[in-house]
């Protein structure tokens, strides 16, 4: 039998059970990406089932297919556009006439739809029982019910949706919406007008066109003079006189009166098909909620959630992080045993092994992170999280739900921007990643550690508990500036709701956490590979350097004198001698090193920078230090160890690039600065191919480097001439 | 009487929902509609947003967002 191809599409409110009924019916077998052009999340997965190869496509989750979120518009041209060939839209049957609303909208769109009414079991436990026979015959549709967590039901809705993609049937015309008298005769007349001047041109349902000019729909008019041309321009008009005739008859716009007739005919079909048994007795929910967002436990248990989040993430994961770090340089010195001794050994070890290396690292934080985020989004408390947080945010202009994505980003701003997905609104989601570099990540912490332990002594502490705060406030006004300037346009109002609390399936934490983090693995792969190599390349040429000393030969004489030295000596000092020798060797050693990056390109890079650094208080060492931090930010401090303190061998190391840094003619004030610096420029390569795939726009992740190099340079400059003015040093 | 104004554990009914177009249908097609009856679940902590209850669901709503609903009939003392 050949195999037939069938495309449906899930609709659904948001919370409705939408995404385990794909897992369901999906399995594992999906693929995540981004819907065209935004930065909505697609999924989609396939099925093989009787011959038929199904593909999946999760619509988001909507309320409506108005076209005022990126959401509902996504959706609905999804409809429009791709014709699948069933719509199965997800109803929460404990939630029915809410849930109807959508239906109702997607029945207008004239597509072959299936309802499937789920977690009815739920419902009927608070009281409700669904008659689906009565609501399949009101609307005219096949019911299917499913119970989404217990995976009961799936079959039953696969054979449906082939049966109704195979069915030649004619839509029903009739059980649909009815109006009211004034609106349905404009309704008829705008059809009959469009069905004149633009016959054939538009290949959508006329009725629901003339529905959606009337409710002033910005796309659908767009649509329209883009297809229909000249006479379109006369449809809009004609659609705009009768909206104006509606208004004053109804004294309102008319799509508000429309969506309370929506509503009207909902209300009818739930009082002939629900049936209300008892009422319920037990919410545990609500129960739960007396606690969870309780006036005075509500936040301590909220800090509690976030406090155990980041002992997971950071405290459990350091573990394996281990693990890979050893694999990493043992995966290292074995391919470099094989490889022979030159570029190609160079650029493979130190170039792409090591650099990868520094980012896959981060995997173990990323996929508990996430399996975190995961168990607060599929139990509920995520809303709750923004319901708590939300006035905080507020300030800044941010949705409640921003807080855990800013909150994250002083673990790792990599999985931290990827968890701004929770957010509906674009900008919300474009700002909170904007700022999001300012929550300071750990991998810094270890150059606040070196400049603050080296400069401030004591105070160390406050210093870099400051250098945090300073991120904070900057976040806040950084937020607010962007808030007023590029990113104006209302805060999304918080019509949010609170879902009732579920528990949690396995395998849908585990397909989350795992999508997420395949994500990461994947599309990180190349941007970071890329970026470690140039910074290897940058560093590691020109290879042949002309050195200011022969180190070599001295290298030779060295080890000739002192090999005389303890061919000469006493028994008992031959092995002080011998270890002075070695220590003598490696001084020239890292002494050749620094003057190799010294007139590597990226040291010349630094030097050719020193006139833009020289006023925040850096030399070229840190100017450098600072460039090879964009591959990760703790690489400041390995590059300051061999610019600074070339000549001590690895114990000694810290201790000597401390006194190294002292007798540098850097200050406090200096160190502080670049501290500063080291906050707020550029993120770290792989955070900034987050930022590039999150935002999916080049001009965003430019802005973001942009801003933040600049912002870095004003504040370090205020730091450093500020306080040399106020006669600190 | 608007919305903003009901304290913990009260009832009303909707009589309008006001404010610019797209918030204005929102909120009516989350089923603000005219004769709603909603009650009040509690305030956040921080006393924004609110926690309602209508049609048989929980939904939260920013305070200056609640005061764009015009409600009559309120019942119940609320705490």
């Amino acid at each position: 039998m050949p195999s037939k191809s069938i495309t449906v599409a899930l609709a659904g409110n948001p919370n409705s059970g939408k995404s385990t009924i794909f897992n369901n019916l999906t399995g594992t077998r999906q693929k995540v990406g981004n819907w065209p052009g935004v930065t909505v999340e697609k999924k989609e997965g396939h099925v093989t089932i009787n011959g038929y190869q199904l593909t999946v496509v999760d619509l988001p989750g909507t309320y409506s297919l108005t076209a005022y979120t990126i959401e509902e518009i996504v959706a609905r041209n999804f409809v429009l556009d791709e014709k699948p060939d069933v719509v199965v839209d997800i109803l929460d049957a404990s939630n029915l006439e809410r849930n109807l609303y959508l239906a109702t909208q997607l029945r207008e769109l004239d597509t072959k739809v299936v309802f499937v009414l789920n977690m009815a079991d739920l419902a009927g436990q608070r009281g409700a029982k669904i008659d689906g026979d009565k609501l399949s015959e009101l609307l005219d549709v096949p019911v299917v019910f499913t119970v989404g967590n217990r995976n009961k039901g799936t079959q039953d809705l696969l054979r449906t949706i082939i049966s109704v993609a195979e069915a030649d049937i004619e839509l029903p015309r009739t059980r649909r919406v009815y109006y009211g008298k004034e609106i349905e005769k404009a309704i008829g007349e705008l059809s009959e007008f469009i069905r004149d001047k633009a016959s054939g041109k538009l290949p959508y349902n006329i009725r629901w066109i003339a529905i959606k000019l009337l409710e002033k729909d910005r796309i659908v008019k767009d649509r329209i003079l883009q297809a229909v041309g000249p006479e379109g321009e006369m449809i809009l008009g004609e659609a705009e006189k009768k909206r104006e005739r509606l208004r004053g008859f109804f004294d309102e716009e008319p799509e508000i009166v429309m969506t309370d007739h929506r509503y009207g005919f909902v209300a009818g079909i739930v009082k002939e098909a629900l049936k209300m048994v008892s009422r319920e007795r037990v919410d545990v929910s609500r129960q739960i909620d007396q606690v969870l967002t309780n006036r005075l436990l509500g936040l301590p248990i909220f800090v509690f959630f976030i406090w155990a989040m980041f002992q997971l993430t950071f405290s459990l994961g350091a573990y394996p992080m281990n693990w890979i770090d050893v694999g990493v340089s043992w995966l290292g010195q074995t391919v470099g045993g094989w490889l022979p001794e030159g570029i190609l050994q160079d650029l493979i070890v130190d170039g792409m092994i090591a650099g990868v290396g520094s980012v896959i690292i981060f995997l173990p934080n990323i996929l508990i992170l996430f399996f975190c985020i995961a168990l607060f989004e599929d139990t509920g408390y995520m809303a709750r999280a923004a319901f708590l947080m939300d006035k905080v945010m507020h300030l800044i202009g941010l949705h409640g739900k921003s807080f855990i994505p800013l909150l994250m980003g002083f673990g790792c701003n990599a999985p931290a921007i990827m968890a701004t997905r929770t957010l509906e609104s674009e900008k919300d989601r474009i700002l909170t990643i904007l700022i999001n570099p300012l929550m300071s990540c750990s991998a810094r912490l270890p150059v606040y550690i070196l400049l603050a332990g080296t400069f401030f002594g004591a105070k160390a502490g406050n210093a870099i508990f400051s250098i945090y705060a300073l991120g904070i406030v900057l976040a806040i006004l950084v937020g607010r500036l962007f808030r007023s300037t590029i990113l104006t346009g209302r805060v999304a109002p918080f019509v949010m709701e609170l879902p009732p609390y579920r528990a949690p399936m396995c395998k849908g934490l585990l397909i989350h956490m795992w999508d997420r983090s395949k994500i990461f693995l994947k599309k990180m792969g190349g941007v970071i590979l890329i970026g470690s190599v140039v910074v290897w390349f940058l560093s590691a040429f020109p290879q042949k350097v002309e050195f200011s000393r022969d180190y070599e030969t001295e290298k030779a004489t060295l080890s000739k004198q002192y090999q005389m030295l303890i061919a000469k000596a006493p028994g008992q000092t031959r092995e002080g001698l011998l270890r002075e020798g070695e220590k003598a060797i490696l001084a020239l050693e890292a002494q050749m090193a620094k003057e190799k990056v010294e007139k590597s390109f990226i040291g010349r890079l630094g030097k050719l920078l020193t006139p833009v650094f020289s006023p925040l208080g850096m030399d070229w060492r840190g100017s450098v230090a600072v460039l090879t931090g964009f591959v990760a930010k703790e690489i400041v401090v390995s590059t300051m160890g061999v610019l600074y303190a070339a000549g001590a061998d690895e114990d000694e190391k810290s201790e000597a690039l401390k006194s190294a840094l002292k007798r540098s003619g850097m200050t406090p004030l200096s160190a502080y600065a670049m501290m500063a610096f080291v906050l707020i420029y550029v993120p770290c390569v792989a955070t900034v191919a987050v930022i590039r795939r999150e935002t999916n726009s080049w001009k965003w992740t430019l802005f973001s480097i942009a801003y933040s190099t600049c912002l870095a340079w004003l504040v370090a400059f205020v730091i450093y001439q500020g306080g040399k003015l106020i006669g600190l040093a | 009487m608007n919305l903003s104004e009901l304290k913990e554990g009260q009832t009303a009914t909707v009589v309008r929902v006001g404010g610019d177009g797209s918030f204005r249908r929102r909120l009516l097609e989350m089923g603000f509609l005219q004769g709603t009856k909603i009650y009040v679940e509690k305030y956040a902590p921080l006393k924004d947003p609110i926690e309602l209850i209508l049609k048989g669901y929980h939904v939260s709503l920013r305070v200056d967002e609640a005061a764009w609903v015009q409600v009559e009939h309120v019942q119940g003392k609320g705490t």
